[in-house]
């Protein structure tokens, strides 16, 4: 099972998708972030999903999950980079990904973080 | 027609992967490729969950006016589905999700046929037409 990596950037985790996700890999990020969060003290969390093909069902509630994990540590998450095709089928499935926000791209989502502090 | 297992998680991604090659050379848009790999991670995660595993088979079909499409059938062994109407309704849940799985893949399908008895196995077969 690969690993994502979470990096560490002042008080923002910073997480970039770079690989074809597989449901034991988000679990271990959810649970790589809640540690992490813990251990840092950090306000924010941005999830970078530019090189995701496709969310489904569960990645999708794995990810409003990690939002809803974030804010139990005063912190607040933002999905960045979402495909357009992704974002279409996302609706169609019916997934709202309520408790996360999005962002254009990782610079937005670092805006909306700072401008939220 | 390539057939793959569905065992383990490494699996439904191989799955994925499969699906998301022959929809771009069947010459499916973008977006209907990713719909038809979503539907598809949904329905492999399925009967490696529900089904205790099984096989997947991925093919390009032609049809009388033409058109390419992608097919892609879905076998287990598992439990079976008492109830197919239930199961195919938004929100309901055999507990371990959202219930978003099986109503949303056939959402994201032109095609979608599911056969299921209690006891012997579901076989889902779905197909995307490209446009």
């Amino acid at each position: 099972m690969d690993r994502v990596p979470i990096l560490k950037i002042g008080t923002t985790l910073f997480v970039s998708i770079q690989i074809d996700l597989q449901d034991e890999s988000v679990v271990r990020l959810q649970e790589d972030l809640a540690d992490e969060l813990a251990a840092t003290g950090a306000h924010g969390v941005i999830i970078d999903i530019t090189a995701v093909e496709i969310v489904d069902s569960f990645i999708g509630r794995m990810l409003a999950m990690i939002g809803s994990i974030s804010r139990l540590f005063d912190a607040e998450t933002v999905l960045v980079g979402m495909r357009p095709a992704v974002a279409i089928t996302l609706t169609e499935l019916g997934l709202s990904l309520r408790g996360v926000r999005t962002a254009l791209n990782a610079e937005k989502g670092l805006e909306l973080l700072n401008g939220s502090a | 027609m390539d057939e793959l297992p569905i065992r383990t998680g490494d699996d439904v991604v191989r799955v994925r992967q499969q699906v998301r090659v022959v929809a771009a050379k069947t010459g499916l848009s973008l977006v209907d490729q990713t719909k038809v790999v979503t539907a598809a991670s949904e329905l492999a995660r399925n009967a490696l969950v529900h089904g205790g595993g099984g096989l997947a088979r991925v093919e390009v079909i032609t049809s009388a006016l033409g058109k390419s499409g992608v097919r892609i059938g879905f076998t287990d062994e598992g439990p079976g589905i008492a109830d197919v109407d239930l199961a195919l309704t938004d929100g309901w849940s055999s507990g371990v999700g959202l219930g978003l799985g099986l109503s949303g893949a056939r959402r994201l399908v032109d095609e979608f046929e599911l056969t299921s008895k209690p006891g012997s196995g579901t076989s889902v077969v779905v197909v995307k037409w490209s446009r």
